[in-house]
């Protein structure tokens, strides 16, 4: 397998959408394959990193402003 | 109320349905129940697309409010959740389009480009890097990272790795086939990684 195609099948092998083989396949090259060990385990922190921290809070109020407006909706006809 | 319940689960249908069937029937109170269970996701997604604070936050109160108003229309063939990033995607759309006064906003426009496509820093990362980073700094890095994507690669990898759709959602909200889903993930995820190099590489010795 070469780097080429192990980027290929990059996204497939972080989702766990590859087969046992494909997967065997893809360790294989990883284990002879510096750059794609590395590519591999950044783009997996890069997810992780994007999902655990709050990039944009909720602003402050604006969860009573949209209540207030989901009533005022509401009084018009539920 | 029975193809809700088929698409929901093998088994048991999705909490939310029962909500939204509370909400047809006229319960207010169960749709502040959705909201807040989903507000601050819409907000997110809104202002990754708008990129702008006041248009966010006018999006999510439009699209919960639009969202309300055609709850009889939700069909039930895909999540509630799923049927609220719709709207508030579109909703985002149109905000940008009146912001930029009739000029088309699509989310195919700036995704030709082969940055990051093929990696080229490939030092690694030291490890836990956000740890070298107080909190507000972080989300700055992490911020001014992701909004320096083009905007058809960053939609699919928020709604995909940010906030968890799959691929067949993504693709459905966004009106793209899931080859074309499957292809802007993958840059968008590299081009992420290659920019977030610049500040979570292991620096060498003596390097600052």
């Amino acid at each position: 397998m070469t780097c080429t195609e192990f980027l290929a099948l990059l996204d497939d092998l972080i989702d766990d959408s590859v087969t046992p083989e494909t997967r065997a396949q893809l360790q294989e090259h990883l284990r002879g394959c510096e750059h794609c060990e590395v590519t591999l385990n950044t783009t997996r922190k890069t997810i992780e990193i994007y999902r655990s921290h709050e990039i944009y809070d909720l602003p402050p109020g604006l969860r009573e402003r949209l209540h207030a407006a989901i009533m005022a909706r509401c009084k018009k006809g539920c | 109320m029975s193809t809700i319940q088929l698409i929901a689960g093998e088994n048991e249908p999705h909490p939310d349905v029962a909500l939204v069937e509370r909400v047809r029937g006229g319960d207010v109170l169960a749709y502040d129940t959705l909201v807040r269970k989903y507000d601050r996701q819409i907000f997110r997604i809104a202002q990754h697309i708008t990129q702008n604070r006041e248009d966010a936050e006018d999006v999510m109160q439009d699209a919960f409010l639009k969202a309300y108003e055609k709850i009889d229309q939700f069909q039930g063939n895909s999540k509630f959740y799923t049927w609220l990033v719709r709207i508030a995607v579109n909703e985002s759309l149109m905000r940008l389009r009146k912001r930029r006064t009739g000029k088309m906003v699509s989310i195919d426009e700036d995704i030709e480009t082969d940055e990051g496509s093929v990696p080229r820093d490939l030092a690694d990362w030291a490890p836990d890097p956000e740890q070298n980073y107080g909190q507000a700094e972080l989300a700055e890095i992490l911020r001014k990272t992701i909004q320096g994507l083009p905007q058809g690669f960053r939609i699919v990898f928020v709604l995909r790795d940010v906030e968890g759709l799959s691929t067949e959602e993504t693709a459905e909200t966004l009106g793209l086939s899931i080859p074309a889903v499957k292809s802007r993930l993958l840059r968008a995820r590299l081009q992420l990684r290659e920019r977030l190099s610049r500040y979570f590489r292991r620096k060498r010795g003596g390097e600052k």
